[in-house]
């Protein structure tokens, strides 16, 4: 006999001699193990394309300088009457002012990874007799590629932004006629006008996107819609992009400016996505329980077919502790047992699925980018779960009368 | 213990099953009884005369609903389960009717058992081992030693049973009907190992037994009637 130690000696013994049982259990433990690992990866793969798909072009959280409002202008003494219909103003170009420190600051907030300078407003393209609607993004794009991915965008031409480049969307190409390479002309609401050459076309995700935006670097974007040395908005881009409202709400407190995140102007897609989270959450947990509840139900039967063992085990100097320790112990292994076993099984679903489920484009759903610490995670969880669900049979089995069990 | 102290001290020893239950039973009615150690003693009676029981207090595997109990010179009465467990441990070895090996461990293992139990580590394995090893070849199954219980008879379960209650060097080894589910020759074989092992090792012995003819062969036989002593005399076995 080894030196393992009395309790594991025995507890080992124990489940190699109730084969059947322990195959049973470890096998049952290590199906929900893996359909744990599979719905956690297809739910990723699921949220990940679909927010992609949502903020696509769009920057996790968009800062723009507050709203003109138009305050009553109180005339006479307080008791006087007072004027009671305000009239909303125009919205006119606004721009931040001192932004290099706001995005500095910016930068420095907790959550934040990227920010970017962007002067955006309303134009038209125009190439010979074709004039389009666009919208006008003109940004360092050095600084916005942190913001917005636009590298997995690009349809053709390359990823450049000098004085007198543009990136358009594919669509927006179509309709003036125009090809990579070619030039054309954008005009503004205030009547300024540049020519630009085509570098770039993108594909964004949306049509309306695809049709209307056109990205030219900052100082034309600023020339053209006649504010120079200002923006309209900066662009920001955070670590957890679920926790987008924590970071934009920081920045609420921290800035005078009007902060957006994705999540506010997508609530819908968040809230279907936190419903998703909720339901296989559920899911999980309910799973979990029934694992649970099956390997205490196996060790309570062992622990009924093992009465005479126990009673000759106590008989012989095994303590009360000792004989809780050996069927906690089995509620331990077979769920460590089972959490190996179900990563491995887990494993082998997630790569077989992934050549199966695949998004609108034909991409695999999730990658096969498995996160080892979710095993070490779940080896841990299922180890926990074994011993509380040991704790019932374990107890039955240290209470055990042993002059009782021996007599069988 | 000094040496005049007696192993086993009980007095006016009361046992009641469903104690203030409308279904209580007193199977025990003030048993007194001194054991000495080294003394090789039958207890024989009928069925339902409370014998089981009375071994199972004397082994602390039960409490006594009344009276007092020294072992080894100490009060067990009041003992908690694991004051209890352990001076059986220290004290007590045991011996089943139906041998009662665990079928998950081999012979050899089965021996080692009672020495594997946490207090114990001051002994070393290898030491448990040699010794189990001996006590093995002392009961004849030196060449068992690897065997599941499953593979050996019944008489070779029992030979196996025998070691590992000796493994701990008992002062007082209690046997439920040792031989009570083995043949005649078996039953005689084992029988005199038991007497082996306490001239030997002056290892003492309390058996149980239904067969007058084992009682016969013992030092000292006590019999039990409707849970009373009814008479307890020293024998001179016939050799």
């Amino acid at each position: 006999m080894n030196t393992l130690g009395f309790e594991l000696t025995v507890a080992l013994r124990f489940l190699r001699e109730g084969r059947m049982q322990t195959a049973l259990i470890i096998g049952g433990a290590a199906i929900g193990v893996s359909v744990i690992f599979f719905i956690t990866a297809v739910l990723t793969g699921v949220q990940g394309d679909l927010i992609k798909r949502v903020t696509g072009a769009q920057a996790h959280i968009v800062i723009k300088p507050p709203e003109e409002i138009v305050a009553p202008l109180v005339a006479g003494d307080a008791d006087g009457s007072r004027l009671a219909s305000i009239q909303a103003r125009p919205q006119r170009l606004t721009t931040i002012d001192g932004w290099p420190a706001l995005a500095r600051a910016t930068e420095a907030t907790e959550g934040v990874i990227a920010v970017a300078p962007v002067a955006t407003g309303s134009g038209l393209g125009i190439k010979g007799e074709a004039s389009r609607s666009v919208v006008i993004v003109g940004t360092e794009l050095e600084r916005y590629l942190r913001v917005v991915r636009l590298d997995d965008k690009v349809k053709s031409g390359v990823l450049l932004l000098e004085t007198g480049d543009a990136l358009i969307g594919i669509e927006l190409a179509k309709d003036l006629g125009a090809v990579l390479g070619d030039r054309f002309r954008v005009q503004s609401a205030l009547g300024g006008s540049e020519v630009f050459r085509i570098r770039a076309l993108l594909d964004l995700g949306s049509r309306e996107l695809n049709r209307r935006y056109v990205y030219t670097d900052l100082r034309a974007a600023q020339s053209l819609l006649g504010i120079p040395g200002r923006i309209t908005n900066l662009d920001v881009a955070v670590r957890d992009i679920m926790r987008a409202d924590i970071v934009s709400a920081q920045l609420r407190g921290q800035s005078g400016q009007l902060i957006e995140s994705w999540i506010q102007t997508n609530n819908q897609v968040f809230a279907a996505i936190k419903n998703q989270d909720i339901m296989t959450l559920l899911i999980r947990f309910f799973i979990t329980v029934v694992v649970s509840l099956g390997i205490a139900s196996v060790l309570v039967v062992s622990v009924v077919q093992k009465r005479k063992e126990i009673g000759i085990l106590r008989a012989v100097g095994a303590t009360r502790r000792q004989m809780l320790g050996v069927f906690l112990l089995q509620g331990v292994i077979v769920g460590v047992g089972g959490a190996l076993l179900g990563s491995v099984l887990g494993l082998m679903l997630v790569s077989l699925f992934s050549r199966i489920l695949r998004n609108a484009e034909g991409q695999a759903l999730f990658s096969l980018s498995f996160d080892f610490r979710l095993i070490a995670y779940v080896v841990v969880g299922a180890a926990v779960l074994g011993l509380l669900a040991a704790v019932l049979p374990a107890r039955n089995a240290a209470r055990l009368d042993p002059a009782q069990a021996i007599r069988g | 213990m000094s040496a005049a102290e007696p192993l086993v001290a009980i007095r006016d020893l009361h046992k009641t099953y469903n104690k203030g239950l409308p279904n209580a039973e007193e199977v025990l009615h003030g048993i007194d009884l001194v054991i000495h150690p080294g003394e090789f003693t039958a207890l024989i009676g009928p069925s339902g005369s409370g014998k089981s029981t009375l071994l199972n207090i004397l082994g602390l595997l039960e409490s006594a609903s009344g009276g007092s109990y020294r072992l080894g010179g100490r009060d067990v009465t009041a003992f908690a389960d694991d004051e209890r467990t352990l001076a059986r441990h220290q004290v007590l070895g045991f011996i089943f009717q139906f041998h009662h090996l665990l079928p998950a461990f081999t012979a050899l293992e089965n021996v080692m058992l009672p020495g594997l139990m946490g207090r114990s580590r001051g002994v070393l394995q290898s030491d448990l081992r040699e010794r189990a090893m001996e006590l093995l070849d002392a009961v004849g199954l030196r060449e068992a030693c690897d065997k599941k219980p499953t593979e050996l008879s019944g008489g070779m379960q029992q030979r196996v049973a025998i070691a590992r209650a000796l493994v701990r060097n008992p002062q007082l080894v209690l046997a439920d009907e040792p031989t009570g589910n083995l043949d005649t020759h078996s039953s005689d074989s084992i029988f005199a190992l038991l007497r082996q092992f306490n001239r030997e090792r002056g290892t003492g012995l309390l058996i149980v037994t239904h067969d007058p003819r084992l009682a016969a062969r013992c030092d000292r036989i006590i019999e039990l009637v409707d849970g009373q002593i009814a008479s307890d005399r020293t024998n001179t076995p016939a050799v």
